[in-house]
């Protein structure tokens, strides 16, 4: 089998593990991160999302192989310590997460977000939230968050 | 997924190569619908050949009168295009509605223009620009290069490197998207390039997209949306599924094409 | 009170695990040496089993065994049980035919379990069971409800017609006798469409059987740990509770769907004792969908019959609710004293008769899904009703008024059995008019007309029953199992705290808030209190989570023990403070003696009784731990008014759901903040509901919407910012005054949408459209009213 190395949330690893295998596999399996989670098998549910050089795509759609070399930043690697990273403490503060299964992958897309768009309107936070589907919280609380976090970002 | 052999080409020619070494290889761009369908158990080619770190294919090209786009660009990158945005707007609009932001962020128009989904968004730029689809064998009309759904005429081995789009006077996009998957239920594109009017149409015909020549006589001679709303489209040969009958997907096109001859301006 | 006790809206607990990728969903657990499992499924809605040969599959590579129905019957494995029993007319139970967990002589819909491959990983387990042979004779399937009741294909030999049974409620010779009187009798016919749940993270489970103590140990997926162990212990497996245990980790969302005890559960749990090794599975979204028990699936005609004032004098309907191709868990129930027990509504209408025919097809079973029976009731009735004003021309604020049961009438008994303890929909509907600015709507439609959109707006004033259940009144109906709840409270000795509840967790907060109890209850901080759920060997007994049932019965429960350790604390700073029990008051988290400075803090307390050297050892004994069962005396009865208000645009047929306006009565509210999420989630199913969901088969039992390419789900750009308040009435019948909140949202909203949409279509002529509101079928009730006034 062959062997796949990347950088994951800072960390070198490596793992033998057959082409077939998912990013998402790579991660929960090989390397028992298992906060990235998979809610479909369409790439729609985005519960998969993480960030590949800084940008962020649905792991359940991309081979480990293809992530060959990457840095990769999974809901493991925003905190600092026991401090939550801006967006994570804006999600706790405004209940954006109810059972937290969509939550990681919320995170990760909103992070992409406001690197993009610093100051989104409520109905740009809306429309680039379509890779991301919850079904608890009505998205109330989610697109309150992540205008929160957005505002904390921009300091 | 069924067990294959994953490698990554340097460039076109191990690429092609490297496909025609294998039993049964594909090509994988971006992934978005061969990785799908991979999961599902769809699809079982021997051998997967990785087009990601060919760097000739990757780009936007300012031709003045033209603009050319590399198979493996992304849709984010097109959308985020400068060159793009200044020159055929439409199609920057177009590019940044694609799927959501992690698909735009993987996705390619030369994987979406190969795969020819019949709900795809580009293979309607590609007809109603007269776009010309460049491969490392020849250069295909628009009009030559799509066979019905799912189907190009494209050779096994033969791999697009470029689409190059001719600057149009005026385009525009309107797409009606399926509640529950967010492709296009109807998608239109109307584009008046050098004195032609072309319009084409995404998501509702069974054989893919198709230009939809009563809309491109009505516009021709009177460039507006009511005229484009005016044209009742017939439902022969459009598709008929739970989201959408045949009779209001015909109803849609029109529809779609008066909104994107607004957003053309 | 404390600063984190009831009405705080602290920042839930659990949020920092969630937040940090560290919880602890069922599939993120490994146990050592395990197995992958994949279970083989029938790709055919009805079919005869005539073989399942599996020998090349079981030579192929990683397999470790391979297990059909045959082995399972072999082994005298049992049924899945169904647990409620419903009897016909005539007083025979409801028919009950078998439900072997693998398929054994036919298969009975897309999706049943054939076969389950356990190999050395799932990649192999799905490999070898493409290799399995199956030899289907496939017979023709009973799709939709009417086909099935003719009865030309029969799901199960022993139920005749496919009718599971034809069951009523109510007075009909009074409600016939209402009729004769009537001066306008509205009739409606309308559906209630198929829902698939999709709780976002897939159901999973891991078995595992240690064969030096004959132990069990199954993590799944579920709502109910304790009900699981029961189900499938003493009806499947027959392993008695002592060698079984369930754990229900972190569960990402049920609404339902994860109460029943679904096969997997059974055939894993029976497969590890065979392997003798850990056996992990996790469904596909794939076949979450043609797995996982679907909701609502009703056809109703009804009629209302009112005097001449517009008073209603009389209720009378016929439903037929298809259960699909099993019984499920709660399937019986579910239309029928979740559902027609409600249908008096907020309305003091004196005569309602009810009959109900439920109807095997070779669909997924049916079930409750987040409303369970109540959303289906308040939609008939807020649709008629709304009918019933504009087909006798008047207002439907005043309608409602006219016949809304007064706060002077609680409580009200009503004629399909409840009896409603306290309410005020009066004031909340008042409320929800204010917030919406009902009276100036008009405007609001002016002005989308102006943009080429059509605007409506629409109204549903709903109660519903939830906290289920009282044991005694459930047994009687035909329950099978008790609906109290258990806890816990176990004071460590430095005094902080550790609540054991039998409910679950699975997005609510619980841990959250059933923490703000206990910190009301102690006058201690809310953090000094942990809330543990979900383990059957940690949590004594409890009956689970649905039915907004937790706060309602769990919580009391938890009430009554901490009163428990708070009344023995009592005896023990009585005895060190010498004085006499009597004299003792707890408050604010110190034990003082009446009218003296003397007191001791809660841990001083808790501590004496752990190190009992100064102590009423002869009263009473050292610790401080205490149980409670909790069996409520009634339902608990939220209701409440949503008003919604949409723009169609007429070129599409697109509904965009524009403003959304609740205000529900909960009770005494613990948690603010969590309470309006719960609302806000609800809201979201219910606006799905009426536009975006719904499930379709074709006519030979394939799922047209096996996957989020085709069943919509709601996302964010589907949805507006929603409007939520609360205004509750205390009084309900438990010691907390709590309603249930979970189900609220999604019971009131459906109708609250679609009259909005035909109030938006009325100029148009359009008098109906079904769920789901789709453009295609808004455009197509606007092409046919178009006509039908071109022609007039």
């Amino acid at each position: 089998m062959p062997t796949v190395s990347m950088t994951v949330n800072g960390k070198s690893v490596s793992a033998e593990v057959e082409p077939r295998t998912l990013l998402v596999q790579y991660l929960r399996e090989h390397l028992g991160l298992t906060g990235t989670h998979v809610g479909c098998d369409t790439s729609q549910c985005g519960a998969c999302v993480v960030h590949v050089n800084g940008e962020s795509l649905k792991s359940c759609t991309m081979l480990a192989g293809q992530a060959e070399g990457a840095d990769v930043t999974t809901i493991e690697g925003l905190a600092n310590g026991d401090d939550l990273h801006p967006m994570q403490e804006a999600f706790r503060e405004n209940h954006g997460l109810q059972c937290g299964f969509c939550t990681p992958g919320m995170v990760m897309s909103a992070l992409d977000l406001v690197k993009q768009n610093p100051d989104p309107s409520e109905k740009e936070v809306r429309e680039w939230l379509e890779g991301n589907l919850c079904r608890c919280t009505g998205y109330h609380n989610i697109v309150k968050s992540i205008l929160a976090g957005a505002e904390a970002l921009r300091g | 997924m069924y067990q294959f052999n994953y490698q990554k080409a340097g460039s076109q020619d191990d690429a092609v190569s490297a496909l025609s070494s294998a039993e049964d290889g594909k090509f994988l761009a971006g992934g978005m619908t061969l990785i799908p369908t991979l999961k599902q158990r769809l699809a079982q080619p021997s051998d997967l050949v990785d087009l990601s770190g060919i760097n000739d294919m990757v780009g936007i090209q300012d031709g003045g009168d033209s603009i050319t786009i590399g198979a493996m660009t992304r849709h984010v990158d097109v959308a985020n295009s400068d060159v793009v945005g200044s020159k055929i707007p439409a199609l920057q609009h177009l590019a940044s509605h694609i799927g959501d932001p992690q698909v735009r962020n993987r996705g390619t128009i030369g994987g979406s223009i190969a795969n020819n989904d019949p709900a795809a968004d580009y293979p309607a730029a590609v007809l109603a620009l007269n776009a010309t689809v460049i491969t490392n064998k020849r250069e295909f009309a628009a009009d030559d290069f799509f066979d019905g759904m799912f189907a190009t005429n494209l050779e096994e081995d033969e791999l697009i490197t470029a689409i190059r789009f001719p600057v149009p006077e005026k385009a525009g996009y309107a797409k009606f998207p399926n509640p529950a998957s967010r492709y296009a239920l109807v998608g239109v594109m109307v584009a008046q390039t050098g004195g032609e009017t072309r319009v084409s149409v995404t998501g509702a015909g069974q054989d893919g997209v198709f230009r939809a020549s009563d809309i491109e006589s009505a516009l021709s001679g009177n460039w507006s949306a009511e005229a484009a709303k005016g044209v009742k489209m017939s439902d022969d040969g459009l598709n008929s599924d739970i989201h959408a009958s045949a009779e209001y997907r015909a109803h849609l096109i029109s529809v779609m094409a008066s909104r994107a001859v607004d957003a053309a301006g | 009170m404390s600063a984190t006790g009831i009405g705080a809206s602290i920042k839930r607990v659990e949020d920092l695990r969630f937040l940090t990728g560290n919880g602890h969903y069922t599939d993120d657990i490994n146990q050592l040496d395990q197995s992958h499992a994949w279970i083989l499924r029938s790709p055919h809605a009805h079919a005869k089993l005539n073989s399942v040969d599996t020998s090349k599959a079981a030579a192929a590579p990683g397999v470790i065994a391979i297990f059909t129905g045959a082995d399972m019957a072999a082994d005298g494995v049992g049924g899945i049980p169904c647990g409620w029993q419903i009897h016909n007319k005539d007083g025979s139970p409801m028919a009950e035919p078998g439900h072997p967990a693998l398929a054994v002589d036919k298969v009975r819909h897309v999706g049943d379990q054939v076969a389950i491959v356990i190999a050395e990983t799932r990649d192999q387990a799905r490999d070898a069971a493409e290799l399995i042979a199956v030899d289907y004779a496939v017979l023709p399937a009973a799709i939709d409800m009417d086909t099935a009741l003719s009865g030309a294909s029969l799901v199960h030999d022993d139920a005749p017609n496919n009718r599971c049974f034809d069951w009523e409620i109510g007075d009909r010779d009074a409600t016939e006798a209402a009729f004769a009187k009537a001066d306008h009798v509205v009739s409606i016919d309308l559906a209630n469409n198929r829902l698939i749940p999709n709780a976002m993270e897939p159901r999973a489970a891991i078995s595992e059987f240690d064969r030096s103590t004959g132990r069990y140990t199954l993590h799944t997926t579920t709502q109910n740990p304790h009900v699981i162990r029961l189900l499938m212990g003493a009806f499947v497996l027959q392993i008695p509770e002592h060698k079984l245990r369930i754990v229900a980790p972190d569960v990402g969302g049920g609404f339902g769907s994860k109460i029943f005890h679904y096969a997997e559960e059974a055939i894993l749990t029976w497969a590890a004792a065979k392997v003798h090794r850990p056996i992990k599975w996790t469904a596909e979204r794939s076949e979450s969908f043609m797995t996982d028990a679907h909701g609502r699936d009703h056809e109703t005609h009804a009629d209302l019959a009112l005097d001449k004032d517009g008073k209603f004098l009389g209720l009378r309907v016929a439903t037929k609710a298809n259960v699909g191709a099993y019984l499920s868990t709660f399937g019986s129930s579910v239309p029928t004293y979740l559902y027609a027990t409600l249908l008096a509504g907020v309305y003091a209408t004196p005569a309602i008769y009810a009959e109900v025919q439920t109807v095997f097809t070779n669909t997924v079973p049916v079930d409750a899904y987040r409303g369970a029976g109540r959303p289906e009731c308040t939609y008939l009735l807020e649709r008629l009703v709304t009918k019933a004003a504009r087909d006798l021309g008047m207002d439907p604020v005043e309608l409602r008024q006219k016949n809304m049961i007064q706060p002077d009438q609680y409580p009200y008994q009503t004629p399909v059995a409840l009896e409603y303890d306290c309410g005020d929909s009066p004031a909340t509907f008042a409320s929800a008019l204010k917030a919406s600015d009902y009276a100036g709507f008009e405007a609001r439609r002016g002005a989308a007309e102006k943009n080429g959109k059509l605007r409506g707006i629409g109204i549903s004033t709903y109660v519903e029953a939830c906290g289920i259940a009282p044991s005694a009144v459930a047994g009687a109906l035909g329950a099978r199992a008790g609906l109290y709840e258990s806890a816990q409270v176990r004071v460590h000795p430095t005094g902080s705290v550790t609540v054991y509840t039998g409910t679950h967790s699975h997005g609510q907060g619980h841990e959250t808030t059933f923490a703000q109890l206990v910190s009301e209850s102690f006058g201690i901080p809310a953090d000094l209190v942990e809330v543990s759920h979900g383990d059957t060997d940690q949590v004594q007994f409890g009956m689970g989570t649905y039915g907004s049932r937790s706060l309602a019965v769990g919580g009391p429960a938890i009430l009554k023990a901490c009163n428990k350790v708070i009344d023995k604390a009592k005896k023990i700073a009585a005895h060190i403070l010498e004085a006499d029990v009597s004299d003792i008051e707890f408050a604010d988290g110190k034990f003082t003696v009446v009218g003296t400075d003397k007191e001791m803090a809660f841990a001083e307390v808790s501590l004496a009784a752990y190190v009992p050297h100064n102590y009423p050892i002869e009263e009473i004994e050292p610790g401080l731990d205490e149980n409670a069962f909790y069996d409520p005396l009634n339902f608990s009865f939220p209701g409440g008014a949503h008003i919604c208000e949409v723009e169609v645009d007429p070129d599409t047929g697109h509904v965009e759901v524009i403003d959304f306006t609740a205000v529900d009565d909960v009770g005494r509210v613990v948690n603010p903040m969590i309470v309006e999420g719960q609302v806000h989630g609800g809201l979201a199913q219910g606006v799905g509901q009426a536009v975006l969901e719904g499930c379709v088969y074709d006519a030979d039992g394939q799922l047209l919407t096996g996957s989020y390419m085709d069943y919509t789900m709601p996302r964010a750009d589907d949805l507006p910012n929603f409007s939520v308040s609360t205004q509750g009435v205390m009084g309900a019948s438990n010691p907390l005054e709590v309603k249930g909140v979970g189900e609220v949202g999604a019971i009131g909203s459906p109708p609250a949408v679609i009259n909005a949409i035909i109030d938006a279509l009325s100029p148009l002529g359009v008098t109906d459209i079904s769920m789901p509101a789709t453009p295609n079928k808004v455009w197509q009730a606007i092409q046919a009213s178009s006509v039908r006034q071109a022609a007039e």
